[in-house]
Formats: C-alpha cells, sequence, structure tokens
C-alpha cells in the first residue's frame, strides 16, 4: 500500500491551479471556459471561481481555476498557483502572491488606467509593473499586446493570444488543438480564423 | 446522467427542474439572479417562470402555487428576504401542499451586498428548516432533497448557497432530460380552516410547528449530508475537532487533508441542528474549532449543546476571536486558523473576543509588495447616468442640496469626481429618506435617484407617500429600459417577460401622474444642454416633481464610434477628467487622450469641453428623450463580462 502522504503527492503534481486576471469587461471568463471545456474533454475535473457582479464594472477581476482529482475548494491559496495569466499588468502583480515558486507569469504589455489615476493626474506607469514582475519571477513571458494586435489587425483577442502564449508555455497541460476544438464548439465560425491565428501568435516569437 | 461545466446557481437551476419544479418566481439580486435565469433558459415546456416585480411579490405567487400542491422555487438575494419576510413569516405557520424551496443567495464579504445578514438565523428566527450546501454537485443534489423534505414536512425550506457556491463552476454530473420526473398535482381545495390565518389557527399550527422541528432535528442527524469525518491515527489522540459548512467545509477539509486529518464535522443543515450527530462528534473531545462565514450559527448550537448536557469541550470560533467575525473567509485565512488550532496549544491562545487575534494571523491581508493603484468599479464609459448626475451637479452648483441615491449601477454615482450619492440605504429608501430630510430642512433642495427596476421594486410607495405628505422634492428617474447591475434582466417597464412574451409595457411617466404629479419631465441625459435646463426649470417648483433621465444602458446598444482629441484645441485644462471620471479619457504622457477601445460615442465630453477640442470621426448629435435603439440579441449578451462593450480582449462572440 502507498502511504497516504504519498498519495497526497501525487495528487497535488497532477493538479493545475491556474489564474487569470485583469479588469472588468476584458474578456477572462470566456478565456477560464474555454479552458475549462478543453479539460473537461480530456475526462478531468474541474472547479473555478470568479468575479461577478459590482466589481465588473471596470473593477479588479479574476478567475481561480483548478484542474484535476480530489479537490474541494474551488479557490486557491496563495503560493499555489502554476501559472498566471495578467491581462493587465498591474492585476497581475496585485495576484503575484498566488503564485508557487517557480511558477509562469503570462502577461499583457498593455496597461489600463484606473480612473482614480487619471484624476490624481499621477499617471499608473504599467512599464513599472511589468518591471516589477521580472525582478519577482523567474518564468515570464511579456506579450507586447499592441505589436500583436496591430499584426493581427485586430483589437480584440487578448484572450486568444495569452491563452496560446500559456498553452505554449506548457504550464496548462493543454495543447493548441484541445483549445481550438473547443473553440469550434463555442465560438462562430467565421471568428475561428483570428482566434487560431491569436492563439497561435506566440508560436512564431 | 452526463457531465456539464455548471455555474453553483445553474446547478441549483437544473436541480429543480429535473425535481420537477412547477413554477419558479424571483427577483434579481447579485450572487442569486443565476438561478431563475438558467430555469428560463433550460425549463421544460411545463414550467411557469417569472421576475416578479419585487422578492415579496415573488413570494405571494410562489405561495399561491404551492398552495395548489405545485413544486415551486423563489429565488433572491439575502437582503431580498428581507422584503420578501412578511409574507415568508407568516407562510411558514400555514404551510404548503406542493415542495417549496426558498433560495436565498447569502454574500459573505459582502461581495456586492449592504449587509452581511445570515440566512441560518433568519431560519432560526422563521423556523423554516435550511439547507447549506458547499459546492454545485451538491447543491444540485440538495435541491431535489430539499423539496422532498419540504413535502414531507408541508413546510417551505430554505436553500441557503454563499456566493463562493453561487458563482463557482464545477464539472458535475446530471440527469437527463429523460430521467426528469414529470409531477402531477391535485390543484387548489378550498378549506378556510387550512388556507386563512387567524390567531387561533397560528396557536395551534404554532405548536405543531415546534413539535415538527425537534423530529426534523431528529432526521436530520440521519441525513447523509450531515457527516462525521473521522480523524487519522496521528490526529485521533489530539481530542481536537472541527466543525463547519458551506464553502469553509471545503477550504477546511483542504488543509485538513494536507495536516492529517482531524475529526470533522460537515453540517448542511444548520436548523433544526442535528443535535444527536453533533453529540457523536464531540463525544471524547475536548477542543473544537467553528469554521463558518457570518454569524457564529454552528458555534452557538455547539455552546448550547454542551450547556446542556454538561460536556467539558472548550468550543472555539468567532465569539473567542480565534475566527475573524466578519468578512469573507478565504482558503488562506482557513488554513492559518487551522493552523493556530492544532499546532498552537488552542488554549494558551487568548481571543480578544472582537476577532482581532484572528485578523492579525490572516496571510490573506498581507499587500501584494509593490503599491497598486485602487481599482474601484466605475461607471461604464459612455454610461448615461453620469451625464444624468453630471447635469444634475452643474445645475444645482451653489445650492444647499442633498442628494438621495439607491441600488443599481448609479450607486457608483458616489465616486470621484461626480460624487453624487449622498445617501444610500436600500431598494426604494432614497424617496423616504429624501422627504424626511425636506422636512426637517425646508431650505435643502432634496433629490432622490432610482433607477427603473427599483422604481417598479420600492420607490412607488414612496412617491405615493411623498404625494400625499406634501413632501418638497425632485424625484430623478434613471431610466435605461434594464436592470443593469445584475445582468440586464427585463422588468415591467421593458415589455418583455421571462416567458419570452412580448406585453404592454408600463409606462413610468404614466404611473407618476396616475399618482397625482403634474411636472413629470422627459429628457435625454446625453443632450446635455436639454438636460441641464430641465433640471434649472424643474428643481424650483413646488411639492413632487419627476425628472426622467431616458437613455438605454451602453450594454444594450452598439456603439456609434469613437471620439477623438484634437490635439491642436485641447488646451490641457483637463476639465473633462475632472469632471467626468469617464476611463475612456485617460492621460498619456501628460495629455488628455481618449481609449477607442472604451468610447462608445456618447459624446458628453465633447459637450462640456470649452476648448471644443473633442470631436467625433462622424459628427453625431444626440437624439430626442426616447431615442429608438436596437438592442443587441440578448442571447450574445449573459449576465457575465464576455460581452461587455468594453470588452477590448474578448473572443468576437456576438
Amino acid at each position: 500500500m502507498i502511504p497516504a502522504i504519498l498519495q497526497i503527492r501525487e495528487v497535488y503534481i497532477m493538479n493545475k491551479n491556474i489564474i487569470l486576471c485583469g479588469v472588468g469587461g476584458q474578456g477572462t471568463v470566456l478565456a477560464s471556459k474555454l479552458i475549462a471545456a478543453a479539460a473537461m474533454k480530456k475526462d478531468l475535473p474541474v472547479m473555478s471561481a470568479e468575479t461577478i457582479g459590482m466589481a465588473q464594472r471596470g473593477g479588479s477581476v479574476f478567475s481561480h481555476i483548478r484542474i484535476g482529482e480530489g479537490l474541494h475548494s474551488p479557490m486557491i491559496a496563495k503560493s499555489t498557483a502554476d501559472v498566471i495569466l495578467g491581462f493587465e499588468p498591474g492585476e497581475a502583480v496585485r495576484m503575484l502572491p498566488y503564485l508557487k515558486d517557480s511558477g509562469q507569469v503570462i502577461v499583457s504589455s498593455r496597461g489600463i488606467m484606473p480612473v482614480t489615476a487619471a484624476l490624481s493626474g499621477t499617471p499608473y506607469q504599467s512599464s513599472e509593473m511589468i518591471r516589477y514582475l521580472k525582478t519577482r519571477t523567474e518564468h515570464l513571458l511579456v506579450i507586447d499586446t499592441d505589436e500583436a494586435c496591430r499584426e493581427l489587425g485586430s483589437s480584440r483577442v487578448l484572450n486568444m493570444l495569452l491563452l496560446g502564449a500559456a498553452i505554449h508555455s506548457g504550464a496548462l497541460g493543454l495543447t493548441d488543438a484541445e483549445i481550438k476544438e473547443v473553440i469550434k464548439e463555442r465560438v462562430p465560425e467565421k471568428y475561428h480564423k483570428i482566434n487560431f491565428r491569436a492563439l497561435e501568435y506566440t508560436h512564431s516569437l | 446522467m452526463h457531465k456539464e461545466f455548471l455555474m453553483g446557481n445553474e446547478a441549483i437551476a437544473l436541480g429543480a427542474i429535473a425535481a420537477g419544479v412547477n413554477l419558479v418566481s424571483g427577483y434579481p439580486g447579485t450572487p442569486s439572479s443565476e438561478v431563475l435565469e438558467t430555469v428560463a433558459k433550460r425549463r421544460t415546456s411545463d414550467i411557469y417562470v417569472e421576475w416578479s416585480v419585487n422578492e415579496k411579490a415573488a413570494m405571494e405567487v410562489a405561495s399561491g402555487a404551492a398552495y395548489t400542491g405545485a413544486r415551486c422555487m423563489v429565488t433572491m438575494k439575502q437582503v431580498g428576504l428581507n422584503v420578501a419576510s412578511d409574507p415568508l413569516m407568516s407562510l411558514e405557520y400555514i404551510g404548503v401542499k406542493g415542495g417549496m424551496v426558498v433560495l436565498v443567495a447569502d454574500d459573505p464579504g459582502p461581495v456586492s451586498s449592504q449587509t452581511e445578514q445570515d440566512t441560518r438565523c433568519f431560519a432560526g428566527f422563521s423556523k423554516l428548516p435550511c439547507f447549506d450546501p458547499s459546492d454545485p454537485q451538491e447543491a444540485y443534489e440538495m435541491v431535489q432533497e430539499a423539496f422532498e423534505y419540504s413535502e414531507q414536512y408541508g413546510t417551505p425550506v430554505f436553500l441557503r448557497p454563499t456566493t463562493r457556491v453561487c458563482h463557482g463552476y464545477a464539472s458535475i454530473t446530471v440527469k437527463d432530460e429523460t430521467e426528469y420526473q414529470p409531477r402531477r398535482f391535485e390543484g387548489f381545495v378550498k378549506d378556510t380552516g387550512r388556507w386563512v390565518i387567524f390567531p387561533r389557527l397560528s396557536y395551534q399550527n404554532h405548536i405543531k410547528i415546534e413539535a415538527r422541528n425537534v423530529k426534523l432535528a431528529e432526521d436530520f442527524s440521519k441525513y447523509s449530508r450531515n457527516r462525521i469525518y473521522p480523524a487519522c491515527e496521528r490526529k485521533q489522540q489530539l481530542k481536537k475537532g472541527v466543525v463547519s459548512g458551506g464553502i469553509s467545509f471545503t477550504y477546511a477539509i483542504e488543509t485538513l487533508e494536507q495536516l492529517g486529518m482531524a475529526r470533522l464535522f460537515k453540517v448542511s443543515t444548520p436548523h433544526p441542528f442535528p443535535e444527536k450527530l453533533a453529540l457523536e462528534f464531540l463525544d471524547g473531545l475536548e477542543e473544537v474549532l467553528c469554521i463558518e462565514e457570518l454569524d457564529p450559527v454552528l458555534e452557538r448550537e455547539l455552546n448550547y449543546l454542551c450547556g446542556r448536557h454538561h460536556l467539558p469541550v472548550r468550543i472555539y470560533g468567532k465569539l473567542t476571536g480565534h475566527v475573524k467575525n466578519a468578512g469573507e473567509n478565504s482558503r488562506d485565512s482557513v488554513h492559518n486558523d487551522l493552523l493556530q488550532f492544532f499546532e498552537a496549544d488552542a488554549g494558551s491562545v487568548t481571543g480578544s473576543g472582537n476577532g482581532t487575534a484572528a485578523v492579525t494571523k490572516d496571510l490573506s491581508v498581507v499587500p501584494a509588495p509593490l503599491a497598486l493603484p485602487a481599482r474601484p468599479p466605475v461607471l461604464c464609459a459612455g454610461c448615461p447616468h453620469r451625464a444624468s448626475f453630471y447635469a444634475v451637479k452643474t445645475a444645482m452648483k451653489g445650492r444647499k442640496t442633498v442628494f438621495c441615491g439607491d441600488i443599481g449601477c448609479y450607486t457608483l454615482g458616489n465616486a470621484m469626481p461626480l460624487d453624487m450619492v449622498d445617501t444610500c440605504l436600500c431598494m426604494g429608501a432614497g424617496l423616504g429618506i429624501a422627504q424626511g430630510i425636506g422636512h426637517m430642512e425646508p431650505d435643502t433642495a432634496c433629490f432622490a435617484f432610482v433607477g427603473d427596476s427599483t422604481f417598479f421594486a420600492s420607490a412607488i410607495t414612496g412617491v405615493v407617500n411623498a404625494v400625499y405628505n406634501q413632501a418638497n422634492m425632485t424625484l430623478i428617474i434613471l431610466d435605461n429600459s434594464t436592470t443593469a447591475m445584475t445582468g440586464h434582466q427585463p422588468h415591467p417597464g421593458t415589455g418583455q417577460t421571462m416567458m419570452g412574451e412580448i406585453v404592454q409595457k408600463i409606462n413610468i411617466e404614466s404611473v407618476l401622474r396616475g399618482i397625482g404629479l403634474t411636472v413629470v419631465e422627459t429628457v435625454n441625459p446625453l443632450d446635455y444642454q436639454a438636460s441641464l435646463k430641465c433640471v434649472k426649470q424643474t428643481a424650483d417648483k413646488p411639492g413632487v416633481k419627476a425628472i426622467i433621465f431616458k437613455s438605454p444602458c451602453i450594454a444594450l446598444t452598439r456603439p456609434s464610434g469613437s471620439m477623438a482629441v484634437d490635439s491642436r484645441k485641447c488646451t490641457g485644462c483637463r476639465k473633462c477628467i475632472r469632471e467626468l471620471g469617464c476611463p475612456a479619457l485617460i492621460l498619456s504622457e501628460g495629455r488628455v487622450c481618449i481609449d477607442s477601445s472604451l468610447c462608445t460615442g456618447c459624446s458628453l465630453c465633447a459637450q462640456i469641453c470649452a476648448a471644443d477640442a473633442v470631436c467625433s470621426p462622424k459628427s453625431r448629435t444626440p437624439g430626442p428623450a426616447g431615442d429608438t435603439f436596437t438592442p443587441l440579441d440578448s442571447s450574445s449578451c449573459p449576465a457575465d463580462d464576455t460581452c461587455h462593450p468594453a470588452d477590448q480582449g474578448g473572443v468576437h462572440n456576438e
């Protein structure tokens, strides 16, 4: 018989804790649903939790996604996230306490200035956030969102860009093909091409 | 059976459908709204579903259905229960024939509510049984079991999930449609001795209710969802146990599986409390930690039991300061509470009684290491409420005023720079507060702001009261043709029902004129000059007068294209940023810019710019009041953020 403690460790290695964070309206919810659907196709148990309600109106939002057997809580404990997908640099910094040692951070370079910062006249510098992330994380991938959107000819593909980068980093345990399959099921056909191009974009970097 | 990835609220809806529910009524409120929406979306043809005008109406509609023997469910958030409590308190004395589940979503934190009230306490007060699910799968099964208990005992029952259960998703196993049990019911049978509440009947039924709850408590001790998890060998000699329920149970068991399992008591029916099972749990223990959110319900029950049975067990929790007594538990706060309980000598951890001992050890409150900008929720770019608030603010500048707000997106009008909400209490309260202040301070110009859905839900009686009692006030209706904050539900003014029917719209102006208001102006808030003039002309008239600011929620209309700043004309005065606080107005390298991915082209900033520096690619003038608009297909507009008009990164999902 395998001692209980080893069984638990085995479970924890197989499991994935994923955090998506950004600003209300950026499309984090849809991205988290695609990840969940792709994992379910592999017969893996999935749970997630996210911000709904008042905070959606331009406030900080997050999704916690957990994949694997033997889990109870939809919420992730601090220092246990395998990967953080930051749709906004400051929001990625806000979620950093959840990242485990050697965890992966994938972040969009484009900052969104909070109204409070515009009002006080002290502009919020997203480059400072990126610099900070560089000093604090071993595995950081910054996606130049403006450049990518220009190249792709669409400003509405941020979540596909980040999702693609997360897949290619290996941190999700999912493949391009698995995500594409669920996109095909959930998104009208006329948008498949642009989403697939965005998904594959980081492959060519 | 098949697997689906479902939100807790969706799971509850499917569970009710699987249980053969016949009628579902409710009023929207975070975190409960998706339950009724999912019933409407996934219902079989014989289910009736409605958004009632408020929770009291929903409770009464469901009561009538339950009198016929039909199964019914009422949905609301915790503060909605306050509105519904009048019929519910009496209904408990009358009882039901068909199963009735009262779904009340509690909101620890609170995340988006006015109070941290605990429906488990309301269960004790109203004597209703209460079911407390800890995850979506359990919620799915529990709602079906709740219907059975309700019918067996002839009482409405509470199903009381909290935010993280309501809005948590999980891949769960649900029944196929072919497995649903169709139900027949008898119909209403006249019997005045049963259905007409009189003091004598209430007395007789009170005796029955007390006896029933004793029996139900025994029954709940055998209910499989109330469960004792045994301690692992290593923890057995410790004589320490943990009790929990709801989402906190999932946090507790995950930590205990890591630290080594201790004796753990999961309570899924906090009322009536499963005493027999609780005594079994307490047997041989010396110390117990209670992990729960909101009120110390489990902790009090255990204290009571220990006292009654002279048990030498020390009970720790919120009352002793070992667990924080306000706000939401987290995976980390529970981890730390358990760590302290098991690793320190719990006896030496003296609670302060006010939760401060627990707060200081809660790692979840340690801030991120870099100073981060606050990002509170704000009114969306292009939101017509901003324009309405701004017009009233500018028109009343320099005057002694009070602006009474209400519940909805427009509560966000309190933020700087608008700063246009001086009071906010509960649904519809702004009207009464404006009257009260006016009676005491006749020289203050009193305003009450109320949204269209809130107007129908609970402001009409306030208007009648104002007219009857000769108040002097201005009522501002912010009519955006939807219930925006909770996810765009229809209401009596929208002309649509949850059954998909197109019906006669109830016209707010006609309602106000019917009550007796003679001054009722309607204006498009995005026409700044017209709005300003309207407020100036109306506010000083005597008596009760109303202005309806009518412009649809931006989430329901297509943006008309982004505005742009002409840098040659912009003087850099930043009036637009300082006075409007629109998220699309940003500073880039010291200059005012417009974020084209957020701007909807409402043109308010262009209308107030002294230098005429904001222009639209297509020159655009605001339309007249009540401008017609083309709503987007409602199926592409779910209550989450995937179709938010400010969405810059979403998959193209229109």
